[in-house]
């Protein structure tokens, strides 16, 4: 059972077909589908262990305790995290980046201070910043890319310096799917002394995260984009920054003991994790991380890696050869996500037509229009690919892509 | 001929179609066909931005009837704004208030005025239905 076949098996969305042509599902980078072990589990979650977590004695209330912490105990060994006070349950990689920008900004951040982000940022690694300097009156500053979409790391040396309180950083960009030297970024912000938070929206998906031995201070991912619930999320965060950090949110299983004079908080992780949480959305990362371990282990995971460098070699070599079509990020350190334009054509026409083709792509701003300003455009075509994609949809893609440029020009 | 006329006309037209790709090929030969905006009225003031596509509209009104504009940088947009602008050109911004535009259902384009498209279209007839309003109060 080692093939691709087998894995899309195991997807019940990629079998069906949309204006009666097979879906070629190519937005993974903004929601990835879900296999059967996570559709399971909110099914069963939601039909009979639906009661909230860590505050009942009865035993629909343990099941669900139990679910939620395993998730978070699944968590933590996925990323080598130290422990589970170093894993907080967001609603995803947007809420656990306003979570630091919030927290750790109110406590750290002053005026004169400065916040470095990188050009290749998503939105929502760039709007919790700005907003975080102007409310401290400190100053945002950018790490630029160069022309192929690659960090110009020797700008470093002028922005980091005492001021920058911390770098917020793309592991993966959205866009251009290469991936970044975050450790390069991390040690060079550490030898100052600044912390240092990675985006891992797409990295979580597509390269071995291991936070202990990056020795970020912080590491934000969604589960929706790595085969779980949508609206659950994980903010990973070291021990003694997380302690230091006042609450983000403040209501119930956050807090020790409440009076109107003063309250205490729980201990971490709860601390950050006020009211109910989307408890059966974060307990089912325990099979969406399994799933995505045993895609990327073993046997399995040599077809899959097979696969993707099929792929990506096909993919690059057919965008290259295709008459004005420009490719982004087209560097060697890069995941199977293209983002591209076609002379003549507007991504939302291509993607338009696509659809009726049973593709589903992603086109537009793409939540990174700093980065759509730098490469001079104002929308990309975006096709992502997840490993239960086959290089057969790689060249069907190809092929339809063909047919509505000729349509379009 | 009235607002349910131009519209009756245009669903006549696309009843023809039975494959989507024969009606892209049309909408998107409608677009080529539309004279394009000069570039002195694609200013800001008449910009209308999505996030897929960006659209302009101009409008002037002559004997009390209006008449529209308009471009997009987007083949297809530019396409149904075309049939948009045959349906409310030369007509009285009372009977473009009081239209509901039940065509673009029937030729099966609705989702291209669904807000999560955000190509402008949406947002280009609640410019229109302004201007309609802007000159009726006149």
């Amino acid at each position: 059972m080692n093939t691709i076949e087998d894995i899309r098996a195991r997807v019940p969305a990629l079998a069906q077909t949309v204006y009666g042509k097979p879906l070629v599902y190519l937005d993974n980078a903004a929601t990835a589908q879900k296999p059967v072990e996570v559709i399971e589990l909110l099914n069963r979650m939601n039909s009979g262990i639906n009661a909230n977590v860590h505050r009942a004695m009865y035993k629909l209330s343990d099941e669900a305790t139990n679910l939620y912490e395993g998730a978070r105990e699944r968590v933590r060994e996925f990323i080598n995290a130290p422990a589970r006070e170093n894993i907080i349950f967001t609603s995803g990689a947007t809420a656990a980046i306003n979570l630091v920008a919030q927290s750790f900004c109110t406590r750290y951040l002053k005026s004169g201070d400065s916040v470095v982000v990188t050009e290749d940022s998503h939105h929502s690694n760039i709007v919790p910043w700005q907003l975080a300097c102007e409310r401290a009156g400190a100053q945002l500053k950018v790490l630029h890319v160069d022309d192929n979409g690659e960090w110009r790391m020797e700008e470093l040396d002028t922005l980091l310096d005492e001021r920058v309180k911390i770098v917020a950083a793309a592991h993966i960009s959205n866009v251009l799917g290469i991936i970044n030297p975050i450790e390069e970024l991390i040690s060079k912000a550490h030898a100052l002394g600044i912390p240092v938070l990675i985006d891992g929206a797409q990295g979580i998906v597509h390269s071995k995260v291991d936070v202990t031995a990056l020795d970020c201070d912080f590491y934000a991912f969604s589960a929706h984009k790595v085969y779980g619930e949508t609206g659950s999320g994980i903010l990973y965060g070291k021990e003694a920054l997380l302690d230091a950090m006042p609450p983000y949110m403040g209501g119930g299983d956050m807090v020790g003991t409440v009076t109107f004079e003063k309250t205490t908080y729980a201990p971490l992780p709860l601390k950050f994790e006020a009211g109910t949480p989307n408890f059966i959305g974060s307990a089912a990362l325990k099979p969406a991380l399994d799933f995505a371990y045993e895609i990327h282990n073993g046997e399995l995971g040599k077809v899959v890696e097979e696969s993707e460098r099929e792929i990506v070699a096909f993919m690059k070599s057919a965008l290259q050869e295709m008459d004005g079509a420009v490719l982004y990020g087209n560097v060697e350190n890069k995941i199977p996500l293209f983002s591209f334009n076609v002379e003549g054509c507007h991504p939302g026409d291509i993607a338009q037509i696509l659809d009726k083709m049973g593709i589903a792509v992603r086109t537009g701003l793409m939540c990174a229009e700093p980065l759509m300003s730098r490469f001079g455009v104002t929308s990309m075509v975006r096709a992502s690919f997840a490993p239960y994609n086959t290089l057969d949809e790689a060249k069907y893609f190809i092929s339809s892509l063909k047919r509505v440029v000729g349509m379009l020009r | 001929m009235s607002i349910q006329e131009v519209e009756n006309q245009i669903i006549e037209e696309f009843s023809i179609f039975t494959d989507w790709m024969d009606k892209y090929e049309y909408i998107i030969e409608l677009g080529k066909s539309v004279p394009v905006l000069e570039e002195r009225f694609k200013t800001e003031e008449n910009l209308i931005k999505g996030c897929q596509s960006r659209v302009w509209l101009g409008c002037r009104e002559e004997d009390g009837k209006l008449y529209f504009t308009a471009d997009s940088d987007a083949i297809i947009t530019k396409g149904i704004i075309s049939l948009l602008i045959r349906v409310y050109n030369g007509q009285t911004p009372q009977a473009i208030l009081n239209s509901d535009l039940s065509f673009i259902e029937a030729i099966g384009l609705q989702e291209n005025l669904s807000p999560t498209r955000a190509n402008g279209l949406l947002s280009m007839i609640k410019q229109i239905r302004m201007y309609a309003l802007a000159f009726e109060n006149k």
